[in-house]
C-alpha cells in the first residue's frame, strides 16, 4: 500500500485543478464540499500508506517512488519522486488530517464571501504544495513545495486585498521569506557540490563522511531558511502581520502546518547536523530559546486575540528549535504534532469567537462568552490547558520532553525555557479569562470608540463546531502517542527511529530528576495560570503591571526594521540599484552597442559593385596561394 | 602519335583562367562578365582532365561533370536575372546593379 504515496498530493492537486476550471460554477457550498472531500481522500491515502509502512520491517521503512526524471542535465539529475519514511508520513498524517478539518470549518466561516470558491482553490493548492514539501525525495522538490506554500501564504494573507493593510501584510510575508529562501538555495548548491546529488537518500547516506566545515555551512544555511519559514528571530516579523488573513488560514498555515516546515527540514537532514561543528546546533538552540522568550513577552501585552495566538506560535516554534538544537528530534516532532492539534484548535476557536462577535478582535470587548458559546468555550479551554502544559493534556507531555532535552544540554537554557513556559501559561490564561469569563464588555468604550452596532454574540454553525470538537479530543489525548514511563510507551520515538539514523541525543538524566523536572514544570504552569487569575479574574493587581507598552509594541523591533528599511537601508538599496543600472546594465548594453557599431562599420565594405567583390575574391585567392606556396617552399 | 605533355594543357588552362578573371574585373557588360566566368570554369575543367589523364585517375573527370552541372544551373539562374534586369533598364551595366545594395 506504500505504493499509493503519489495519491496523497494528487487529491489536492486534482481539487485545485477542478476548482480552477469550474470553481465559480460549483459555487457555495459546492466548491467547499468538493475541496473538503479531496482533502479527506488525501488523508485516507495517507492512512493507507501509514498502514503499509507499519507492515514493513523497521529497516525497510524507507520507500522511494520515482515518478519521472524532472531535470536531466549532465551529472546533475533531479527526479520527481516521493520518499515515504516514518518522518514524512507522520507529517503527512497530521497535515492532511488537520487540513481536512479546517476545510470543513471554512465552509461555515467563509459563508457569504464573494470569493468563496477561490478561497478553497488556494487552500487546496496550499495543501498540495505542503505535501510536496514533505514527501519530495530531494531538496529541489522540497524547495518547490517550500516556495509553493510561500505563494499560497501570500495569496491567502492578502485574500481580502481591497484593504491595504492586508495586501501589504502579504507582501511583508513574501519578502521576509525570501531572505530565508536565499539560505535554502545556497545550502542546496553546497549540498550538490558536496554529494553530487540532492536526493535525500544519497545525501543522508553520504553525510557521515563529510567535512565538518561543509556540514556546518549547510546546517546554518538551512537554518536560515528554516528561520524564515518557521518565523524565528530575526525573521519572525511576517507572522504576526499574517493574521490579516482569514482565521482558518491562520490556523492551517500560520499555526499548524506551514510554519513547521523549518523543523521538518532540519529533522530531515539530521545526519548532516550531526557532522557539523558543535556550535552550529548550539546556535539553533539559542536562537530558538531567545525567540521563545522574546515572543512570549510580546504575547503577554497584546490586545488582539489573534495577535496573542500569533506570538504564541512564534514562541512555541522557538521551543521546537530548542529541541532540534539539543538533538532531541523526537521531542521537536512530538511538540510539532501536539502544537498542531492545540494551536489549530485555539485559532479555530478564536475564529469562532470572532465570527460570533461580528469580526470584533479586541479582547477588551470580550468577556463572559462561555455563556453564549458553550461549545467554543469548552473546546478552547481544552486547548488552553494543553498549551499551558497542564497534565494530562497533550502539550504537557511534549513540552516536558523539550524541557528535559534542554536540561540535558544546558542547565541555563532549561531555566530560561522554563520561564518561557510559565509566560506561555500566563498569557494563554489571560486570553481565556478576558474572552470567556469576567463581566461582558461587548459594547465597551475603548480609546473613545464604541461599536457601531450593538453586538449580540452567538454560537457558530455545526460545520465550525465539529472540527473544534475533534481537535479538542486530539489536543486532550495527543500526548498518548509518546508517554515517557516505559520504553514501549514511547511509540513516536520507536516509530521515528529509522528516520533519525541514531542521531537522537541520549538523555543522561536520572529517573528521579526527571520526575523533579516534570513537577517543577507543572508547578510553573499552574503558577502562570494563577498569576493570570490573580490579575484578570480577581483584579487584585492592575493589568498595567505586566502589560508594558514596549511589550505591546514588540520591543520596537518591527518599527526599527521598518524605519531602517525606509531610511538608511533604503539608501543602500538605491546604491545597489545604481550599481545595477550603471555597471551591470552598462556591460550588457555595451556588448550590444559594440556589435551594432562594428556592424555599421563593416557594412560600408559592401558597396554593391559586383566587380569590387570580384576583386576581393581574386585578391583573397591570390593571398591563399601565396600563403600555401610560402609554407611549402620555405 | 606522340604524347602531348600535360604541362601544355596546364599552361593553356592557366592562360584561359587569367583571361576570364581579367575580363571579369575590367568589363562592365553583365553578359560578357558571365562569359568570362564560364571561361574560368572551363579552364578549371581543362586542368581536371589534364591531371586525370596524367595521373591515370578517373576522379578528375568525375569532378568535371559536377562542374558542368553546376555551371548549367548557374547559367539558368544568371541569365534569367540578366534578362529581367535588361527588361527594366535596357543597357544596364554591372555597376548599375549596385542600386540593389541593402
Amino acid at each position: 500500500m506504500v505504493e499509493l504515496v503519489w495519491l496523497i498530493p494528487a487529491f489536492p492537486l486534482l481539487g485545485f485543478l477542478v476548482l480552477l476550471v469550474a470553481g465559480r460554477k460549483l459555487g457555495e457550498p459546492g466548491a467547499g464540499i468538493f475541496a473538503t472531500l479531496m482533502m479527506g481522500g488525501s488523508f485516507l491515502s495517507a492512512v493507507a500508506v501509514f498502514a503499509g509502512l507499519v507492515d514493513r520491517n523497521e529497516s525497510d521503512r524507507f520507500y522511494e517512488l520515482t515518478l519521472f526524471e524532472w531535470i536531466p542535465s549532465g551529472d546533475f539529475s533531479v527526479d520527481v519522486g516521493f520518499l515515504a519514511d516514518p518522518l514524512a508520513i507522520t507529517m503527512t498524517l497530521f497535515i492532511t488530517g488537520i487540513a481536512t478539518l479546517i476545510h470543513l470549518y471554512s465552509i461555515g466561516y467563509m459563508h457569504g464571501d464573494a470569493n468563496f470558491s477561490k478561497f478553497f482553490l488556494y487552500l487546496n493548492l496550499f495543501a498540495f504544495s505542503m505535501l510536496m514539501l514533505v514527501l519530495g525525495n530531494n531538496l529541489l522538490l522540497t524547495f518547490l513545495g517550500w516556495e509553493g506554500v510561500g505563494t499560497c501564504s501570500y495569496l491567502l494573507i492578502s485574500f481580502w486585498f481591497t484593504d491595504e493593510a492586508n495586501a501589504s501584510a502579504g507582501k511583508k510575508a513574501f519578502v521576509t521569506n525570501r531572505v530565508g529562501d536565499f539560505g535554502f538555495m545556497i545550502a542546496m548548491f553546497l549540498a550538490f557540490f558536496t554529494f553530487g546529488s540532492i536526493n535525500y537518500g544519497e545525501m543522508l547516506s553520504g553525510a557521515p563522511g563529510m567535512a565538518a566545515g561543509t556540514a556546518t555551512a549547510i546546517t546554518l544555511l538551512l537554518f536560515l531558511g528554516a528561520a524564515g519559514k518557521s518565523a524565528q528571530f530575526p525573521l519572525y516579523l511576517w507572522l504576526p502581520d499574517a493574521m490579516a488573513g482569514p482565521t482558518p488560514v491562520s490556523a492551517l498555515i500560520h499555526a499548524a502546518t506551514m510554519v513547521t516546515s523549518g523543523i521538518y527540514l532540519l529533522t530531515r537532514v539530521n545526519p548532516i547536523i550531526a557532522q557539523a561543528n558543535g556550535w552550529a546546533p548550539d546556535i539553533i538552540m539559542w536562537v530558538g530559546l531567545f525567540t521563545a522568550l522574546f515572543a512570549a513577552s510580546i504575547a503577554v501585552a497584546q490586545k488582539d486575540i489573534k495577535k496573542v495566538l500569533a506570538f504564541s506560535t512564534v514562541s512555541q516554534l522557538g521551543f521546537m528549535f530548542v529541541a532540534v538544537g539539543s538533538g532531541v528530534y523526537v521531542a521537536a516532532i512530538f511538540h510539532m504534532i501536539t502544537h498542531a492539534f492545540f494551536k489549530a484548535l485555539l485559532f479555530l476557536g478564536a475564529g469562532s469567537v470572532i465570527h460570533g462577535m461580528h469580526d470584533e478582535q479586541d479582547m477588551r470587548r470580550y468577556g463572559a462568552l462561555h455563556k453564549v458559546m458553550p461549545v467554543t468555550a469548552f473546546t478552547f479551554i481544552i486547548g488552553w490547558l494543553a498549551i499551558a502544559g497542564v497534565p494530562p493534556f497533550s502539550g504537557f507531555w511534549s513540552k516536558d520532553e523539550i524541557l528535559l532535552g534542554a536540561y540535558n544540554e544546558n542547565k541555563v537554557a532549561w531555566v530560561l525555557l522554563l520561564v518561557a513556559a510559565v509566560m506561555t501559561a500566563f498569557y494563554m490564561s489571560r486570553l481565556v479569562f478576558m474572552t470567556f469569563f469576567g463581566p461582558a464588555r461587548w459594547d465597551a468604550e475603548i480609546d473613545g470608540e464604541v461599536p457601531e452596532h450593538e453586538i449580540h454574540p452567538h454560537e457558530s454553525p455545526k460545520t465550525m463546531l465539529l472540527p473544534l470538537v475533534v481537535l479538542a479530543g486530539l489536543a486532550a489525548a495527543g500526548g498518548a502517542m509518546n508517554l515517557p514511563f516505559t520504553h514501549s510507551l514511547k511509540r513516536l520515538e520507536i516509530w521515528l527511529e529509522p528516520s533519525l539514523f541514531g542521531n537522537e541525543q541520549h538523555i543522561n538524566v536520572a529517573a528521579g530528576t526527571k520526575w523533579g523536572l516534570a513537577i517543577i514544570a507543572v508547578v510553573g504552569a499552574l503558577s502562570g495560570v494563577a498569576g493570570a487569575a490573580w490579575i484578570y479574574l480577581k483584579h487584585k493587581a492592575p493589568a498595567s503591571l505586566v502589560e508594558k507598552p514596549i511589550m505591546e509594541a514588540g520591543w520596537g523591533y518591527d518599527t526599527a526594521v521598518s524605519n531602517f528599511m525606509g531610511g538608511s537601508g533604503r539608501k543602500a538599496f538605491d546604491a545597489t540599484t545604481r550599481f545595477d543600472e550603471t555597471i551591470i546594465d552598462g556591460v550588457v548594453n555595451g556588448a550590444g552597442s559594440v556589435v551594432k557599431e562594428s556592424g555599421t562599420l563593416l557594412a560600408k565594405l559592401q558597396t554593391g559593385y559586383v566587380r569590387s567583390s570580384a576583386v576581393g575574391i581574386a585578391g583573397g585567392a591570390v593571398a591563399l596561394v601565396v600563403y600555401f606556396l610560402a609554407r611549402t617552399s620555405f | 602519335m606522340p604524347e602531348v605533355d600535360a604541362a601544355y594543357y596546364l599552361i593553356l588552362a592557366a592562360m584561359l583562367f587569367s583571361i576570364g578573371a581579367f575580363g571579369l574585373l575590367v568589363r562592365r557588360n553583365p553578359l560578357v562578365m558571365f562569359m568570362c566566368v564560364e571561361l574560368m570554369l572551363n579552364a578549371v575543367n581543362l586542368t581536371f582532365v589534364a591531371f586525370s589523364r596524367d595521373l591515370n585517375d578517373v576522379g578528375g573527370q568525375v569532378n568535371v561533370f559536377f562542374v558542368l552541372v553546376v555551371a548549367a544551373a548557374e547559367v539558368v539562374v544568371g541569365l534569367a536575372i540578366i534578362v529581367a534586369v535588361m527588361r527594366h533598364r535596357p543597357g544596364a551595366t554591372a555597376d548599375d546593379l549596385s542600386v540593389l545594395r541593402g
